[in-house]
């Protein structure tokens, strides 16, 4: 008993457990082991760990295709069936590592090697195995967009701000402070107001996140870089970014907290209006391109620059404007960020929240940036294409070093992720920027000025789309694409020309910074 | 509640009658919400409390609690000798410090018919119209923060760094300066101090650019604040609100002009007001007279000044004491004297009265924040959520000075 009576019954002391002194000991290790490696030679480990990581996927995707080819299409061509067992009803566990055997010495493999790559391989030939594979390197990456996004966020406020930002977690301009501060938050206490309704307000981050992460199960990567390709994945993913507004909802008419159903209030508000005009933006590139399925989509956009959507006619590069009008506003982030507006709501439907449970807000927050992001990248700028025509590869040949080129330069997954961490980038950029729109600015925008307008580019494109049928239209909407796309250029030269003024000159520019007694500068 | 009294403040409060008519038609029954604004809150800058009366975001009524900052200084200022008292003059609006110890010192050497030697008068100036830009800064930085913006706080911060140094070579603190103090100042400016403060007006006067293009004339920040709390001079003469909100308001009433004190006659400089959209130098819509924008602009253009005020002064810098001779133990007078001079914050005015001993009889301050804070309720009516803290903002009211 304490020497102070309080009003309130005293908390037992909180102990860590077995378990958090377990994550603490290795993330102490990891990071003892890494500190010398990444601080010395940072730019060197960034590129090492990408292209490993990328490697580790590409590793995936060919054993499961030397699988497919040694032991289930071989044993199809052989006629050996399945055994079937008998439970409740018939089912089979597959190739049993003895068939295997023999198939994978058919395909070549010494003895040795194929009785040890028996027992390894066979958990391979089922869909589920597999999936469970991809979807660890895929929520892999899902933790780790947000971790960087969260550290990139950071430092561009900071240059912006003229600051440094985190300088001092890991060594090298702090990369390791996104996993020192998720390592912070999951060890703080779990606190849950006496007044909430604490079932709701336990299960309301998880609303947000799970949407968040689902909405990555459909995105392309890249061509066969998708973990599930769904003939409506532009539906699937607007469906889960809608359902991720609902874990908002909840968790701030839970707290019991007047300022969090504020800012619940306000994130309906803004999600009902700005979920049509999205929609409606969307639409544009999808009646350019006549389908749902991203993959198509993307496909019709391997031409280079000029072939990309937002291009493809004058309706849909306003729509694309339009669209990152109303992404910002779907995934509130500046000047939309009115729900958790710390100066007006203290800190929105969020404020009842710490450690963990507001970490997981947090993620939720940024993956469904880079989701948004990622959509206006494979809808309207290329996907996962590069500006450069595909169809130059083909004079390359057919070799390897064709192949990667290909693959690196034409296309892929990295152009896809580095153009969603360009949008990313942009909303940053607006964030710190910006001053924040009032509540019915918000919705005036909305239905007076994005609805109608997107409305009207809906139909302009059908028009357009309509009138192509004509060749001599079609000869026109050419020229406009190409017209088009060198305003596109001017903006992005003039972007890339500004951002290098601004980089060389950053001393002049934003003062005195005095960077020589940071560490890791 | 019995019958009677409900009525009586039905009758006082006729948004409430307007509630049972609604309700009487059947009308759409809405609930108002009590909400606490403070003590703890963003961006009621300090410790304010203000309790609104909301139907959604609407607000209904905005009642601005204080005291929470209340620290007897006046009552102290009645047990210490003049200069004793100066430091604690600092803490009243911090923001300021420079300006609160001017404003004691000029009316205790008003009561005491003392004399300021050229010299500490110009230092005090000088020092005034410095702490009156750092002030500024803060106030501008905190009002974009209101609005959302970050990145203007950061870049006021980093100019008011500079003017926090020039303080700290000149009197070795930061925050609570005490420096000018009864007589003149504390002590003479150290050698390459004024080098040093051209340097930094060269450096500042182009930044105020850099807000307006940042933050002033941003579309968002005017949709924001542009005919959101509009006072009307009416108002602000009957509020007795003093400072850039009467200037907003578009009277040209600034105490530095009007009856000037520590040698301000002798400078060149205007009192810039508050205009309506479409003047020079003013963007073309959106705005009105007295409303948050031109609240918040005037102290923009107050910064302009000020730089000029200082350039003048430092260029003619006179040499010679820069305190009076006798300065501790001074009787005061068996006579009363109320002196005001413009803070950055407004009037802010000190009444000292004297009994024959060097301890004052009666200390008294009438403090700007305190009555441009009244207003609050006021304009603060069927107005949204969003728009409260650019009311408060544009008051910019200091806590510290509130409550004493």
């Amino acid at each position: 008993m304490s020497q102070f009576s309080v009003p309130w019954k005293p908390r037992s002391e909180v102990r860590y457990g077995f378990l958090s002194r377990v994550i603490i000991a290795i993330a102490a290790a990891i990071y003892a082991i890494f500190k010398p490696v990444v601080s010395r030679f940072p730019g060197l480990v960034a590129w090492a760990v990408l292209i490993l990581s990328c490697l580790l996927v590409w590793a995936h995707a060919v054993i499961f295709d030397y699988v497919d080819e040694t032991i289930l299409r071989a044993a199809a061509d052989q006629d050996i069936t399945r055994p079937v067992i008998q439970f409740g009803s018939p089912s089979t566990w597959g190739y049993a590592p003895s068939t295997i055997e023999p198939l994978l010495a058919g395909a070549g493999m010494g003895s040795g090697f194929a009785s040890l790559c028996k027992y390894a391989l066979w958990p391979l030939q089922f869909i589920i195995v597999r999936d469970l594979i991809i979807l660890a390197a895929l929520f892999a990456l899902f933790g780790l967009v947000p971790a960087y996004a969260i550290w990139w966020e950071r430092k561009v406020a900071g240059r912006i701000q003229s600051r440094t930002g985190p300088m001092r977690v890991g060594g090298w301009h702090g990369w390791a402070q996104s996993l020192a501060d998720g390592l912070k938050l999951v060890l703080k206490e779990d606190l849950v107001p006496d007044e909430a309704d604490k079932p709701l307000f336990r299960v309301a981050p998880y609303l947000a996140l799970i949407p968040a992460a689902l909405a990555f199960v459909a995105l392309p990567f890249g061509v066969g870089w998708v973990f599930r390709e769904l003939d409506v994945a532009l539906v699937f993913i607007l469906a889960m970014l809608g359902i991720e507004v609902v874990g908002v909802i909840v968790g701030g008419w839970a707290s019991n907290n007047k300022w969090s159903v504020y800012g619940a209030m306000r994130e309906a508000c803004q999600m009902v209006a700005y979920e049509i005009p999205m929609g409606m933006a969307l639409l544009v590139p999808i009646v350019c391109a006549g389908t749902l399925s991203l993959r198509e989509i993307g496909e019709m956009q391997s031409g280079g620059w000029f072939s990309w959507l937002a291009f493809s006619n004058p309706f849909a590069f306003i729509a694309f404007v339009s669209y990152v009008i109303a992404s910002l506003a779907s995934v509130k982030r500046a000047p939309f960020d009115l729900p958790e507006s710390e100066s007006e709501l203290v800190a929105g439907f969020h404020t009842e929240y710490s450690g963990y449970r507001w970490g997981i807000f947090f993620l939720a927050e940024y993956a469904a940036m880079f989701v948004v992001g990622a959509l206006a990248s494979v809808l309207f700028l290329g996907g996962w294409n590069s500006p450069l025509p595909s169809s130059w590869a083909a004079s390359w040949g057919d070799g390897w070093i064709a192949r990667i080129a290909e693959g690196i330069l034409f296309g892929g997954p990295l152009w896809f992720i580095a153009k969603a961490f360009g949008f990313v980038y942009l909303q940053m950029w607006l964030r710190w920027t910006l001053p924040r729109i009032r509540i019915d600015q918000v919705l005036y925008a909305c239905v007076q000025v994005l609805l109608p307008l997107t409305m009207l580019l809906l139909i302009g494109t059908a028009l357009w789309v309509w009138a192509l049928e004509s060749s001599g239209f079609a000869v026109f909407s050419s020229i406009v694409s190409v017209i088009l796309g060198l305003i596109g250029l001017v903006f992005a030269f003039g972007f890339l020309g500004i951002a290098g003024y601004g980089f060389y000159n950053q001393r002049r520019l934003v003062g005195r910074l005095n960077t020589d007694l940071l560490s890791g500068s | 509640m019995n019958k009677a009294m409900g009525e009586t403040i039905l009758e006082s409060q006729p948004d409430l009658l307007i509630d049972i008519d609604r309700r009487e038609q059947g009308d759409l029954d809405t609930e108002e919400m009590l909400v606490n604004m403070g003590p703890q809150h963003p961006s009621t800058h300090g410790v304010l409390r203000i309790v609104l009366r909301t139907d959604g975001e609407m607000i209904q009524e905005a009642i601005p609690h204080i005291g929470y900052l209340h620290r007897c200084a006046e009552k102290i200022g009645e047990n210490l000798q003049p200069y004793q008292f100066i430091p604690y003059t600092d803490r009243m609006d911090y923001l300021a410090g420079m300006n609160n110890n001017q404003a004691y010192a000029v009316a205790v050497e008003k009561l005491a018919g003392m004399e300021v030697p050229p010299r500490g008068q110009a230092i005090r100036v000088i020092m005034a119209e410095l702490n009156r830009i750092a002030s500024h800064l803060v106030s501008l930085g905190c009002y974009g923060m209101d609005m959302g913006a970050f990145t203007p706080f950061l870049y006021c911060f980093r100019e008011r760094e500079m003017i926090l140094d020039l303080f700290e070579a000149a009197c070795g603190a930061r925050l609570t300066y005490s420096y000018l103090t009864i007589g003149g100042v504390f002590q003479d400016l150290p050698e390459g101090w004024v080098e040093q403060c051209r340097e930094f007006l060269d450096y500042f006067e182009p930044k105020i650019d850099d807000y307006n293009n940042l933050l002033s004339f941003n579309h968002i920040f005017i949709k924001r604040t542009g005919r959101i709390g509009t006072i009307s001079p009416e108002d602000v003469v009957r509020w007795g609100l003093t400072g850039p909100l009467i200037r907003a308001s578009g009277i040209r009433w600034d105490l530095r002009k009007v009856t000037p004190y520590d040698g301000y006659e002798q400078y060149d400089f205007e009192i810039p007001i508050g205009e309506p959209a479409g003047s020079d130098g003013f963007p073309a819509a959106g705005i009105e007279v007295g409303d948050s924008w031109n609240r918040y602009f005037v102290r923009v253009l107050e910064m302009e000044q000020s730089v000029r005020i200082i350039r003048q002064a430092l260029d003619r810098l006179p040499e010679g004491d820069f305190r009076a001779k006798k300065v501790t133990n001074v009787k005061l007078p068996d006579d009363e004297v109320y002196v005001e001079i413009e803070n950055p914050r407004g009037q802010l005015g000190f009444y000292v009265r004297g009994d024959g001993s060097a301890i004052p009889y009666r200390v008294k301050s009438r403090g700007p924040s305190f009555c441009n804070l009244s207003i609050t309720t006021h304009v603060c009516r069927n107005c949204l959520l969003a728009d409260i803290p650019a009311i408060i903002g544009s008051i910019d009211v200091v806590m510290g000075e509130v409550d004493r």
